[in-house]
């Protein structure tokens, strides 16, 4: 069914000059759809025509529509040769095509070129009409919403949470087609950006339309990504979670978005009767129905399934490598390192870390017993999975049930959420992730990309056995990843496993729930801290302790999540983004022989990269991570690893131990000596943070800590069916009472490394803070002074002699100055948090390493931070990491009169340099310089966050999904590779603002930069780049305005806190 | 380990005042990374020299883009390539149209032309300003010259119309420009003591008083150009001294006037002669282009240097140029009284902004 899609071209400005003779421009435009194109008249000899077309109109499909981008050529005119191009301006019209985005797109759009970068801008107008379309068999999906935003979008309410969607669609890359060896570079690159930008279209159009079949309106937590496998082929996917949402009315006034609002306007999209009747009577089937539990079928042991193969060659030639798959505990795997617990020990043989075992084994013997207890970790998995329904008593069961039947109809009950609903989440067990290598083959039939979506189905299959084991039917904070390599790629997939409350996953169940708490998700904020799994069959080794919290349930030392921090968790001081870095060499080889070798590396970097971490997280005297993002990259001659993610101080996990260093050679004196001057470095680092960060727990008398509550503990025996002797459980809390510390080994020269590199890691300046999540504990007072930025570094590991050490050093070291460098360069914000701190890392050749790091630097009122922590009574040191948690998160009322407010750069403090022209100084010293107010260009803000601080998103105006290439073959002219990429990054940020403005837009939230690939050749002068962003292209209103302005502000297209101007002409 | 590629690029363009300056003034990264580092900038930041490198080779890469955009400022303020606070934006422009006294001083009106700026060298060789810290102060003055040159309506409204500067370097530029278009002399030894503030200041007289746009606000480059037809009108002055007897009259009734009020009676009165012949000869040759481009030289020999070496304090020089200008309108056989002011006002005013004590 068609629709009408309506364009004018109104003017141009600053366009370059094309006629070196006249030093001007005869300039026209192009404007086309699909296979449809219309001309403007050419404007003669000026370099700012005024063209004021009439309306072009193209009427076509919807599908078409969905698919399509808008593309707008700007052309001079040559009457004697062919006309040259001065460049192109690609529209996706997706935000036009539901009716709550976006009416019109109206405004000025940077004239791109692919050689030349931005030349001029282009002011166009487009609008769009739909017709109506009740057709069943439609193709399109229009109206399904998208949001890049991973909890959900702030002025919405979430009616049910379907749960994962995905596609992929495959296609030849252009850039390897017969016909590029004779293009121009130009149109090859241009015919790659079209070609994405359709692939992306259909894809989203897809996804679109398996929402709707789930009956769902929207879909969140939108990840789109490209593989550019070369001569193979070209992959676009995506992943999302599919959502019916319901348009908060009012939102201006509504404190908390994600709380139920009683008047409820009738929600447009939802073709299911409306939920909200508000019975309040007892629907919720959790009371009703009694239950007794049986093992589900759905527990089988599917976990152990690919597992034998972790150590072993690939059976079959054909098909290069089995998945392999990891298991990351939420636990250490390694924690139980003392030596008087026998039972842990027979339990859960972590035999690198037993001191009994690992005294006397030769590294070479440490790796492969460290394989072996991958093993049995596995084989342990199955067990616990085998058991997960025996315990918790039947009112986790009834959930466990409940639920269960809610997800058992997906296929993958996989959600790429990282926030959620409060009640939402009920426990979460830890991280499972799941990696593969594969062997790349051309893609044959572009229609039937079976191969892939077989590589992805068998992984995502990894990955729910997994949650399974650790006694959860769900996986929350879903992502997935690929690394390529030549004609080797590593597909990875990492998520939470979780148990969830039902009310969110069935349809019109939810009102009635929403009432009453259920008693997991304890007021006390600790509930999702709690074990899912059983205790006597845990899938792996793990000291557990009643929650510190309540003191009724079970909760693990340690908690690995790729969630952002529940808004009820509760923490003690400020988080920190911790690191694990991690290269390991690889020999060159073609084919099954490097798949190989890759897979035979992979569980040895993900258990390094996992010590890392632990280790690193004991050191900042913390107990919980969350965010959690582990990125393996491959390159020709090495592994890369990298893990990102935020430590904080859950209130209801143990205290974490110390980390103790154990010398192989306890009779040397020096080394003793040395030893133990390490051991008092450590504990100094330990207590230094601990300040930092201002972790002080209140201090628990040792017999409390181990043991429940009386009453509770007779309770929880009596839940406990299963369990043998509440001694047994005595021992174990006790063992832990003692705080056992993390031990050390410190047996050769690598373990020495290891621990040099743990006191290595500097810590930010004062005054800085950083977490790669949405919210960072213990800050609440933000300002508006916000800055997003990327930074990218490429460096080449040249005359370095290469051994997994210099590779480690060197990489650590590549980090830890682009850290430091971002605190220098965003000094003059001091306070200030980095937030969503997210590294990407490259191996684009061989010996070369790229670091690309986009976050936002949020400056927040230290004054007001103090007041807080003066505080002196323990209890109010303990804030909730709900901070933001909607009230807070909108921050409060009393912050917006602040004078302090949106001055975008405070004056630097460095001090003044002493040379200095004397009449600059004086004209700026005794000038009011002219106000250049007239400016018509409209901020936009940019972020990484699903909110702008200080500020109220009133509207989504749709998805932005933008892929450029950049391409030169003057590289030493345009500043070298770095004046080069920074030119081009600069310009997509440009171009992401111009549509964003356009749009009638202020602001981008959830802005991601997905890809950005480098690649150069100096000895030809030529570089090229390409780049993938997206984010939420959002409207929205500083609080202070909202204040004054009690008007409802969630008018179309309200531009309120941009500058206006002729933006809209 | 080297780094091949380093970059930050904000959303809002991130500008750092300090190496602005240094970038600025021409010093090259090296230098630039030691001035920052004689600053103290590492002792209160913690940072290394590594970092400081890198930041100050980022912030000079984001200049080297702007400075296109600087070359026409409407462009950056409507550009949407960098992100920049208005504020910031005016800042960035002032800054960069800025100039250095010395360098000023010595291509001050001199024609902007090729041959001028193949001296930048020995200009920066004298001035210990940066060759490139010259070349763009001479740029900026050649473009802004080009721009305004050749238009309508008033120069200094012309200027901060086109260069979105503050009013003050507005005022500057206009001088500047002023002074290039016709090459007044600036750079004799005699002169040195004078600042480019008191020419500027003796620009904006002169602007006012003297060209075209004085008496009719619709010409072209009616601020750049003297009115020809008044420099003509100002033979008409001869008369002051060519008549014996109203060089007289003119004495006397300045004599009376000044007795007593004057520290330097005495020298005045031997002096008044050859005070009177000076200035009004300086107004009559004015017709000559050579003779204009002297017109500073021949104020500071004439009337300046004989009032220094008779010791004449500003005040008495006041005393007597007000006085010898008012009591002209009382000569009865004098009848260019208009033009006599139009001359005179100026010639006053420039005269007491040079004399210095």
């Amino acid at each position: 069914m068609p629709g009408k899609l309506k364009v004018k071209i109104v003017a141009g400005r600053h366009l370059p000059v094309m006629d070196r003779a006249s030093d001007l421009t005869d300039a026209f435009v192009e404007v086309k759809f699909g296979n449809t194109t219309f001309k403007t008249d050419v404007y003669p000899k000026s370099l700012n025509p005024q063209w004021n077309s009439e309306w072009f109109k193209f009427e076509v499909d919807d599908e078409d529509l969905q698919d399509e981008p808008l593309q707008i050529t700007v052309l001079d005119h040559d009457t004697y040769s062919a006309n040259d191009a001065i460049g192109k301006v690609y529209i996706d019209i997706d935000p036009l095509l539901y009716s709550e985005a976006a009416t019109v797109i109206s405004g000025w759009f940077p004239i791109y070129d692919t050689i030349h970068g931005i030349r001029g801008e282009i002011n166009v107008v487009v609008k769009v009409d739909l017709f109506n379309d009740l057709n069943r068999f439609r193709q399109s999906s229009c109206g399904v919403k998208f949001f890049c935003t991973t909890s959900i979008p702030k002025c919405y309410r979430a009616v049910v949470i379907h749960g994962f969607v995905e596609e992929l669609v495959v296609n030849e890359d252009p850039e390897y087609q017969w016909i590029d060896r004779i293009r121009t570079p130009r149109a090859s690159n241009e015919a790659r950006q079209r070609l994405i930008s359709l692939m992306s279209g259909e894809l989203q159009r897809k996804i679109g339309l398996k929402v709707l079949e789930m009956r769902g309106n929207a879909v969140v937590g939108y990840l789109q990504c490209f593989d550019l496998e070369g001569e193979s082929g070209l992959v676009v996917r995506a992943i999302g979670t599919a959502c019916t949402l319901d348009k908060i009315s009012n939102t201006a006034f509504l404190p908390a978005c994600n709380s139920p609002s009683k008047e409820m306007k009738e929600i447009p999209f939802n073709e299911d009767p409306n939920p909200n009747t508000h019975s309040s009577g007892p629907s919720t089937p959790l009371k009703n129905q009694t239950y007794s539990f049986s093992p589900s079928k759905s527990y089988s042991r599917q976990s152990s399934s690919s597992d034998t193969d972790l150590s072993l060659t690939p059976k079959t030639a054909s098909s290069p490598q089995g998945p392999r798959i990891f298991l990351f505990p939420s636990s250490p795997t390694l924690s139980c390192g003392s030596p008087h617990l026998n039972k842990s020990c027979l339990l859960f043989p972590g035999p690198s870390l037993n001191p009994l075992h690992s005294s006397h084994v030769s590294p070479v013997v440490l790796r492969k017993s460290v394989s072996f207890t991958e093993e049995l970790l596995l084989a342990a998995s199955g067990m616990g999975s085998g058991s997960a329904g025996k315990e918790g008593g039947p009112f986790k069961a009834l959930l466990r049930q409940q639920t269960q039947t809610a997800l058992e109809q997906r296929e993958f009950p996989f959600f790429t959420l990282t926030a959620f609903p409060p009640g939402f989440l009920v426990h979460v067990g830890g991280v499972v992730s799941a990696r593969s290598v594969k062997l790349l083959d051309r893609i044959h039939n572009p229609d039937e990309p079976e191969t892939r979506d077989a590589w992805w189905a068998e992984i995502r299959q990894e990955i729910k056995s997994h949650a399974k084991a650790l006694g959860c039917h769900a996986v929350v904070g879903y992502s997935e990843s690929t690394s390529i390599c030549e004609e080797v790629c590593i597909l990875s997939a990492s998520g939470t496993a979780a148990v969830l409350n039902p009310r969110f996953l069935q349809d019109g169940t939810m009102e009635g729930c929403l009432e009453q708490r259920t008693e997991e998700t304890s007021p006390l904020g600790c509930g999702f801290c709690h074990i899912p799994y059983d205790e006597l069959n845990m899938p792996f080794p793990a000291h557990l302790t009643y929650c510190y919290n309540c003191r009724k349930q079970k909760v693990p030392d340690v908690l690995f999540t790729t969630i952002d921090l529940p808004t009820e968790a509760m923490v003690i001081g400020k988080g920190c983004l911790i690191q694990a870095r991690l290269c390991r060499l690889k020999k060159k080889a073609q084919a099954e022989a490097n798949a190989t070798s890759i897979s035979n590396l992979l569980p040895f970097m993900e258990y390094e990269v996992h010590t890392q971490l632990m280790n690193k997280l004991k050191l900042k005297g913390m107990n919980a991570l969350f965010g959690l993002r582990i990125q393996i990259t491959v390159g020709e001659n090495m592994l890369m690893g990298l893990a990102s993610a935020t430590g904080v101080y859950l209130t209801a996990l143990p205290t974490p131990g110390g980390i103790q260093i154990a010398g192989k050679t306890p009779n040397d004196g020096t080394y003793e000596q040395h030893i133990s001057h390490m051991q008092k470095k450590i504990n100094d680092t330990i207590a230094k943070n601990k300040e930092l960060y201002d972790i002080n727990p209140p201090e628990i008398p040792e017999e409390i800590i181990g043991s429940p509550f009386p009453e509770p503990r007779q309770r929880s025996r009596l839940l406990r069916s299963q369990s043998e002797s509440s001694d047994e459980v005595m021992e174990l809390d006790l063992s832990h009472g003692k705080k056992d510390a993390f031990v050390l080994e410190i047996d050769d020269t690598d373990a020495m490394e290891d621990v040099h590199s743990l006191l290595t890691d500097v810590p930010p300046p004062p005054g800085f803070y950083s977490c790669n999540t949405e919210i960072m504990p213990g800050i609440n007072n933000w300002t508006s002074d916000i800055q997003m930025f990327t930074s990218v570094r490429v460096s080449r590991l040249s005359n370095i002699n290469l051994t997994n050490q210099t590779l480690n050093k060197n990489f650590n070291d590549l980090c830890e100055n682009l850290l430091k460098s971002l605190y220098f360069k965003l000094r003059s914000m001091i306070p200030c948090c980095l937030c969503h701190v997210n590294f990407t890392v490259a191996l684009p050749e061989d010996e070369v390493i790229q670091v690309t790091v986009t976050a936002v630097a949020i400056t927040f009122d230290k004054n007001q931070a103090l007041q807080t922590s003066k505080v002196p009574a323990a209890e109010k040191t303990l804030q909730r990491a709900s901070t933001d948690n909607e009230e807070q998160l909108q921050f409060p009322l009393e912050l917006c009169s602040d004078p302090l407010v949106s001055q975008p750069f405070s004056p630097a403090k460095a001090a003044s340099l002493d040379k200095a022209s004397p009449l600059a100084e004086g004209h700026l010293r005794h000038r009011s310089i002219p106000s250049c107010t007239n400016s018509s260009v409209s901020v936009v803000k940019m972020t990484p966050l699903s909110f702008i601080p200080r500020a109220k998103i009133t509207k989504y105006l749709g998805i932005i999904n933008m892929f450029f290439i950049r391409e030169t073959t003057s590289l030493r002219e345009e500043g070298g590779v770095s004046g080069f990429l920074h030119a081009f990054i600069a310009e997509v940020f440009a171009m992401v603002r111009a549509h964003v403005a356009a749009l009638g837009g202020n602001a981008v939230v959830s802005y991601i930069m997905k890809q950005c690939v480098f690649m150069e050749n100096p000895n030809k002068n030529q570089a090229q780049c390409l780049i993938n962003v997206s984010g939420d292209a959002v409207i929205v209103v500083r609080e202070s305005e909202l204040e004054m302005v009690p008007v409802q502000p969630s008018a179309p297209v309200s531009q309120p806190t941009s500058a206006g101007g002729d933006v809209t002409t | 380990m080297t780094n091949d590629l380093d970059i930050f690029v904000g959303n809002t363009t991130l500008i750092d005042e300090d190496v602005y300056r240094l970038w600025l003034d021409g010093f090259s990264v090296s230098d630039a990374v030691t001035l920052r580092l004689r600053s103290g900038i590492l002792e209160q930041t913690g940072a290394t020299v590594d970092v400081l490198q890198s930041d100050t080779m980022d912030h000079y890469r984001t200049f080297h883009m702007l400075e296109r955009l600087l070359h026409t400022p409407s462009k950056l303020i409507h550009q949407l390539h960098f992100q920049i606070p208005p504020s910031r934006q005016a800042m960035l422009i002032e800054r960069y149209y800025a100039f250095d006294e010395s360098f000023v001083r010595e291509v001050l009106g001199k024609k902007l032309s090729k041959g001028t700026k193949k001296d930048l060298d020995d200009i920066s060789t004298k001035t210990n300003i940066t060759l490139k810290s010259c070349r763009r102060q001479f740029d900026n003055f050649k473009r802004v010259f080009k721009v305004v040159e050749e238009m309508r309506g008033s120069l200094v409204e012309n200027i901060q119309q086109h260069f979105l500067l503050s009013d003050r370097l507005a005022r500057y530029y206009a001088a500047i420009v002023f002074f290039a278009n016709s090459r007044f002399e600036t750079g004799k030894k005699k002169l040195q003591f004078l600042t480019f503030e008191d020419f500027a200041y003796c620009a904006e007289q002169m602007i006012e008083n003297w060209t075209l746009g004085a008496v009719d606000s619709n010409v072209d480059d009616m601020d750049v150009d003297l009115d020809k037809e008044f420099l003509q009108e100002l033979k008409e002055l001869k008369v002051l001294i060519a008549d014996k007897d109203l060089l007289d009259v003119h004495k006397s009734l300045v004599c009376t006037s000044l007795r007593g009020k004057i520290s330097v009676y005495n020298e005045m009165e031997a002096n008044f002669k050859n005070l009177s012949r000076a200035l009004v000869n300086i107004a009559s040759k004015l017709t000559h282009n050579k003779d204009v481009r002297d017109f500073f030289i021949d104020l500071v020999e004439k009337f300046i240097e004989p009032c220094k070496s008779d010791k004449w304090t500003l005040n008495d020089v006041r005393l007597f140029l007000t006085q010898y200008m008012t009591s002209a309108h009382t000569v009865d056989a004098f009848r260019h009284q208009a033009l006599w002011d139009r001359y005179m006002n100026t010639i006053k005013s420039c005269l007491l902004k040079m004399y210095h004590d």
